[in-house]
């Protein structure tokens, strides 16, 4: 069942209408909770006892970090899928998610590197969180690169797969050892959730800003698997169709 | 197919390249002295500080030796991607992933070895003390072959790039952060004279889990590499 | 292989095969089957597919689309199993030039099944490296080089033999003397499919299946 729904979308003429048709709700919905996210986050949520307005700054900087880690395993998943199964579209997820999840995790960074100026005073510490999300970066450009270095583009997506998942495995191994090494050598910073829990007015803004970027990313995906899906069937016949259609 | 051809194939494979090694041994000295050669800028770049130098020296070392490794992963498959050796071997009646095995583990032999043999020189150049040489050997002989290991996968899926080089740097390095971890803390925690069996149980598991998982990968990636 | 096995399904069967190198189709919908005795013989212009459709028949290469069934099998669930029928000579030797003749003759026979082929010895006599044993595969000629190539060949006892221009750089002589190799492996029921731009002098008994991939 599982298997026969994805061969369906597998089929590249078959998504590419399904998408175009899922991209304006994905878009919407994402532009609704960006609104209401970032008004209850900035204006409605209560200031931090400790930090006063600074902390704000969390509603981009946590989502984000998520995004990241959900994204290269999406990836990693999708990887799997086209290794197994071979299926052309789980490719183009592969390595459209590596753009998005690249450019999340410099947004994780770069809140990170803002938010640590008044916390710490300085832009940079090597911090636990701040140091595995520079490593997922890193693993991220490794992605991009080894896909813009191999010139047939489904070899690359199939060595790219593999890639992604060889780094999913070592990813908690990588996040484990950087937390060892972190309270080995700057016993007790401050950590950003050290409160055990959140007042609902912080969490729920936090929620909502998560769910618009995972929104976000799934129309970002879907606008790039489009794209593809032109370039690598742009000689079949229901694509040169569609282009004649549109000229006129 | 009988176990025993399998068990021959492999040392076959294996011997074949120690023999080819043998005969460019000129060659075999290079990852050592290129370990050598980068322990010994550090102490000219930071300063004739002898307490400073004693507190990078198991993080010198142990980067010293990852880009040791590093730099000697791209002649793992090199030359028998070049000469259709390596299209053979996928054509092979064995399983690809074991005969990788047998080549990465003669790979370690001439490239990793070295740098765990010429170790303790390095260690006295920067004063670690004698207590500690003892770990920094331990953390080397099970740290390098992780080091080979993983890099082989990266190795596999750039050998058919032309600029191959710098991509499997950025695929290989953040991964060999672990190994740099648990390593340099195992030494480290030895020279003041606390007990490191946590840091070297965690390397022997890595070295485990690698073992296990690499050349599956590796061979894939070869595969991928070469269609 | 007995002749009514001839008769019946071919060993090596590929079913609408496709094709596609930097988004050009270079063939689609190519079916056909070899049996024991038969050479399919691959014909067509240079970039017309051929190095590309006998990579695919060894499993080195994916096809776009389409199935290669080994006895009826597919060859990627076989895997290993069915590397153990073939033997490959691509452009490329394969050979180590740092090792001798025998001993990379040895690794070629080590890498196949554990086998009754040949005697390693008798393998370079036949393609005429005899004496020639212990020299460094380095400091011989082209030609040579080539000769080894083929040995490698006659060490497995691989049934279907994929081989991707075979007289690069042979003379004349060389050339007619690894025909009647091939003749002999065709004659004792093995199959073999190939690319050459010199024309084939194989004897009338051996079945030739021509595949022009230029003119379909």
């Amino acid at each position: 069942m599982i298997i026969r729904f994805f061969h369906q979308m597998g089929s590249p003429r078959y998504f590419y209408s399904v998408a175009g048709k899922m991209i304006p709700w994905f878009m919407t919905s994402f532009l609704i909770t960006l609104l209401v996210g970032l008004y209850y986050g900035l204006f409605v949520a209560p200031a931090d006892y400790q930090q006063g307005e600074s902390y704000r700054i969390m509603y981009i900087h946590v989502p984000a970090a998520w995004m990241s880690m959900f994204i290269y395993v999406v990836m990693a998943v999708s990887g799997l899928i086209s290794l197994v199964w071979r299926i052309k579209m789980t490719e183009v997820v592969v390595i459209s998610s590596a753009t998005v999840g690249a450019s999340f995790t410099f947004l994780a960074l770069a809140t990170g590197s803002l938010w640590g100026k008044p916390m710490w005073g300085t832009w940079w510490v090597w911090d636990a969180r701040l140091t595995a999300e520079l490593l997922l970066l890193f693993l991220y450009l490794g992605i991009i690169a080894l896909h813009s270095a191999i010139e047939d583009k489904r070899v690359a997506a199939r060595a790219v797969s593999i890639l992604a998942l060889v780094g999913v495995v070592n990813i908690p191994i990588i996040h484990y050892s950087v937390e060892w090494w972190n309270t080995l050598h700057q016993p007790a910073s401050i950590t950003k959730f050290d409160k055990p829990s959140m007042d609902m007015s912080m969490l729920v803004p936090l929620l909502v800003m998560a769910i618009s970027f995972k929104l976000y990313y799934g129309a970002v995906v879907l606008m790039r698997a489009r794209a593809e899906i032109v370039e690598r069937e742009r000689n079949t016949r229901w694509v040169q169709e569609m282009v004649e259609r549109e000229v006129k | 197919m009988s176990t025993l051809s399998l068990t021959s194939a492999f040392s076959l494979l294996l011997k074949r390249d120690l023999v080819l090694a043998y005969r460019r041994r000129a060659e075999l000295v290079n990852p050592m002295l290129f370990f050598v050669l980068v322990t010994a800028m550090f102490p000219l770049g930071i300063g004739n500080d002898a307490k400073l130098i004693e507190a990078v020296g198991p993080g010198v070392i142990w980067v010293a030796a990852l880009l040791a490794a590093l730099l000697s992963l791209d002649s793992m498959f090199r030359s028998d991607y070049d000469d259709g050796s390596l299209e053979q071997f996928m054509l092979s009646a064995h399983p690809v992933s074991i005969l990788v095995l047998a080549k990465i583990l003669a790979h370690w032999l001439v490239t990793g070895l070295p740098l765990f043999i010429v170790a303790p020189l390095l260690a006295v150049l920067l004063n670690i003390p004698a207590s500690a040489i003892p770990t920094l050997m331990l953390t080397l002989i099970l740290g390098t072959p992780v080091l080979s290991l993983i890099g082989s996968v990266g190795v596999a899926l750039t050998v058919g790039l032309r600029r191959g080089g710098v991509i499997l740097s950025i695929l290989v390095l953040p991964l060999y952060v672990p190994v740099l971890i648990f390593a340099t803390d195992a030494v480290k925690t030895a020279i003041v004279g606390i007990p490191t069996t946590a840091q070297l149980s965690i390397l022997s598991a890595m070295l485990v889990g690698s073992l296990v998982l690499a050349p599956m990968a590796t061979a894939a990636s070869l595969r991928i590499s070469l269609s | 292989m007995t002749a009514a096995a001839t008769n019946t399904a071919a060993t090596y069967e590929a079913e609408s095969l496709a094709c596609i190198r930097d988004d050009r189709v270079l063939f689609e919908d190519l079916s056909f089957g070899i049996k024991p005795g038969q050479a399919l013989v691959l014909e067509g212009r240079n970039g017309s597919g051929k190095t590309s459709l006998l990579r695919i028949l060894c499993g080195i290469r994916l096809p776009e689309s389409g199935k290669l069934l080994w006895e009826g099998e597919d060859i990627f669930r076989l895997g290993p199993e069915f590397h153990e029928h073939i033997a490959y000579l691509g452009h490329k030797d394969g050979s180590k030039l740092d090792l001798t003749p025998l001993e990379n003759l040895r690794i070629a026979q080590g890498l196949g099944k554990a086998s009754e082929g040949i005697d390693l010895d008798e393998a370079l006599d036949q393609v005429g490296l005899y004496g020639f044993e212990d020299v460094p595969t380095r400091n011989l000629s082209a030609g040579q080089q080539r000769r080894l190539a083929i040995a490698r060949l006659l060490v497995t006892d691989a049934k279907l033999w994929i081989l991707d221009e075979p007289f690069t750089s042979l003379d004349r002589k060389g050339i007619e003397h690894m025909e009647r190799l091939f003749e002999g492996h065709l004659n004792r029921g093995g199959m073999a499919a190939m690319t050459t731009h010199h024309r084939i002098g194989f004897k009338d008994e051996v079945q030739l299946v021509r595949i022009n991939l230029s003119e379909r």
